[in-house]
């Protein structure tokens, strides 16, 4: 791996990262996997480290870092269990919202518990017919007095039924189309909100994806972030701030599969040799060793940029979760080629992160959506 | 409460090397950590700590390098730290050692239980413990996997027994050496590291802690080493099967009594 110059500090956070998932996670991957339950253990012993309050400020509990930090935990949890991983990354992508947009009570309500890790978040964007096309939402809130009331079916929400703390969009003014839709924060256990079906997916077996069903849900009206109308504006801001810990947890399946394909074809022997010995597995090796560097270093020059406070990250974060999530569903696919039969097999790690992986090219917006982002990015830098 | 954990530094089990000419450990250029049998014992007295309160006081007699491992005791949680490390104490057996952290004890001196683990990966040897109980003339109670109850002047705990359990009583202060079925130690956390970094750890030579120099170090040892081997690998076993198994195995187990 390439010197990244970290500090210190982001060694000791990567490192303790690092032991959690040799000795917590990488036993329980495959178990997690095949059960699908929720990994409420794993998430007790990453609260007890403080890693949940990485990228929360000391003000409120946590440790003052940002994107970059959560990234380098992510990867880390990644390289053992991409499932668990995302538990832990959606918690910040349910709380980005809070801190981009919160007024001061709303985060010194929130923050504190989740950067304790008492409480773990979820972002409630999608619906059935709202995916690449956020702003076809149907999901409404309408204000009564000092309430909103929410109606509507979220799905495919991450940590759904698990967390404690909902950010979830809404229209407050469907006439107004994207500039209608507003964001709240809905906690578990709101009369009216209630859980629908829990999914069963090809892959992040561990982590919880469910429907978010709103019946007549009276919230505060203080539970409204930031204006209303702003909500859209407020979750594309969180998903230009968010994408690279995408890319991380992408890189981090990457390695994973990588190490372990290294480390199958030096005990594999075929016509009486290791099959690390042939060029044909080295040459592979040293494609899938060569796109995971260039995936990392990408990942955290653009994770710098946001924790540098740059002001707009959009083209670059889409830039690291595209390419390192393309680089993660290649790399853990020669994993399962040099492998095998064996990589094939349940039995063997290597299969679960070709199906862990496919979802990083998916989810917190397609790598379609990503190259149109791009591509409009290069457009208008160009035209300044 | 409080607690004094008795911990050694020794080195990462995949890296161990026996020198054939001083008949030890090699020490030097190796990775190492905290004895994995210490490590429950840190568990028990931190469990202890938050549950009555007191501090935890990591103590170790070792060369300067051992301070990283009570750096990462820090870091799990306990409160303060004293590395016990002279020129002097070099070559010391069981005996010069428990005789030394003994000393470093009575000058703490304030303390209520005290927690070793039931022995080290490198020497194996289980005496330190007791050997401490001993030189300090308290109580002991060793390779415990339980404790029932803690009161202010009496602790009762189980000992492990080839056979199941016995459970004994035993005045405070006392010494406990500790067996893995105890407990599960925790990880580090980020802000126990941060503070670890920081934290500064008291260093107590000869002097400092008052101990006979004729009872200390290769001097004070009477262990003498004749000969040192890695254990032979243990031969592969053999399974018999099937029909005529059982008289199979007594022709096998005749032929080796002849």
């Amino acid at each position: 791996m390439l010197d990244y110059l970290l500090t210190e500090e982001q060694i000791m956070i990567r490192d303790l990262a690092r032991q959690i998932t040799d000795e917590k996670i990488r036993p329980v991957a495959a178990e997690y996997d095949r059960s699908e339950k929720f990994p409420w253990d794993i998430m007790k012993i990453i609260a007890q480290s403080d890693l949940f309050g990485v990228y929360i400020d000391q003000k409120y509990g946590g440790m003052g870092g940002g994107i970059f930090e959560l990234c380098l935990v992510t990867e880390e949890f990644s390289k053992g269990c991409a499932g668990i991983a995302i538990c832990y990354s959606a918690t910040a992508l349910g709380t980005y919202p809070i801190i981009l947009a919160g007024n001061e009570e709303q985060k010194m309500k929130y923050l504190p518990a989740i950067a304790k890790g008492e409480k773990l978040a979820a972002f409630g964007l999608t619906e059935p017919a709202a995916g690449s096309d956020a702003s076809a939402l149907q999901t409404t809130a309408e204000k009564k007095g000092d309430h909103y009331v929410l109606n509507g079916t979220k799905h495919f929400i991450t940590n759904g039924g698990d967390a404690d703390i909902y950010t979830v969009i809404a229209m407050t003014d469907k006439s107004r189309g994207a500039r209608g839709a507003s964001l709240f924060v809905v906690e578990k256990g709101t009369p009216g909100f209630t859980f629908g079906k829990k999914e069963d997916k090809m892959g992040i077996r561990a982590s919880s994806t469910s429907e978010l069903i709103f019946n007549d849900c009276k919230i505060p009206a203080g539970n409204l972030l930031g204006r209303e109308g702003m909500g859209f504006i407020s979750a594309m801001r969180t998903f230009d701030m968010s994408r690279p810990g995408i890319g991380a947890q992408a890189v981090g399946i990457a390695q994973g599969a990588l190490d372990e394909a290294l480390k199958f074809s030096k005990q594999r022997k075929q016509f009486d040799k290791p099959i690390s010995s042939f060029q044909g597995i080295q040459w592979m090796l040293a494609d899938m060793a060569t796109e995971t560097e260039a995936a990392r270093a990408l990942v955290y020059a653009s994770a710098r940029e946001v924790n540098a406070g740059v002001k707009d990250v959009g083209m670059h974060s889409a830039m690291a979760k595209m390419y390192a999530s393309d680089v993660a569903m290649k790399v853990t696919t020669n994993a399962v080629q040099i492998c095998g039969g064996y990589g094939y097999m349940k039995e063997y790690p290597v299969e679960k992160y070709m199906r862990d992986a496919k979802i990083t090219q998916i989810y917190e917006g397609t790598n379609q959506i990503q190259r149109n982002i791009i591509g409009m990015g290069l457009i208008r830098e160009s035209s300044k | 409460m409080n607690i004094i954990v008795c911990l050694k530094q020794v080195p990462d089990t995949a890296d161990i090397k026996l020198d054939g000419v001083t008949k030890r450990l090699v020490r030097e250029g190796v990775k190492s950590m905290i004895n994995p049998f210490d490590m429950y014992a840190i568990e028990e007295a931190l469990r202890l700590k938050e549950k009555l309160g007191g501090k935890v006081t990591a103590l170790t007699m070792g060369p300067p390098q051992a301070e990283t491992s009570l750096r990462e005791a820090i870091a799990l949680g306990c409160d303060e730290a004293i590395l016990v490390s002279d020129s002097a104490f070099a070559g010391a057996d069981t005996l010069a050692t428990s005789y030394t952290l003994s000393c470093a004890i009575k000058k703490i001196k304030d303390y209520d239980l005290i927690f070793c683990g039931k022995q080290t990966l490198d020497g194996d040897t289980a005496q330190v413990g007791p050997g401490i109980a001993g030189h300090l003339d308290i109580p002991q109670i060793i390779n415990v996997r339980k404790i029932q109850d803690i009161k202010e002047v009496q602790v009762t705990a189980q000992r492990m027994t080839e056979y199941g359990y016995d459970v004994i009583e035993a005045q405070l202060p006392c010494l406990l050496t500790v067996v893995k079925d105890i407990n599960v130690p925790r990880l580090p956390s980020l802000k126990g590291k941060m503070k670890a970094k920081s934290a500064s750890v008291s260093v107590w030579k000869v002097v400092d802690i008052q101990a006979d120099e004729a009872s200390i170090g290769a001097k004070g040892s009477a262990t003498e080493v004749l000969k040192i081997a890695t254990p032979p690998a243990r031969p592969q076993g053999k399974i018999f099967e099937g029909e005529g198994a059982v008289d199979q195995l007594v022709e096998t187990l005749k032929g080796l009594m002849k």
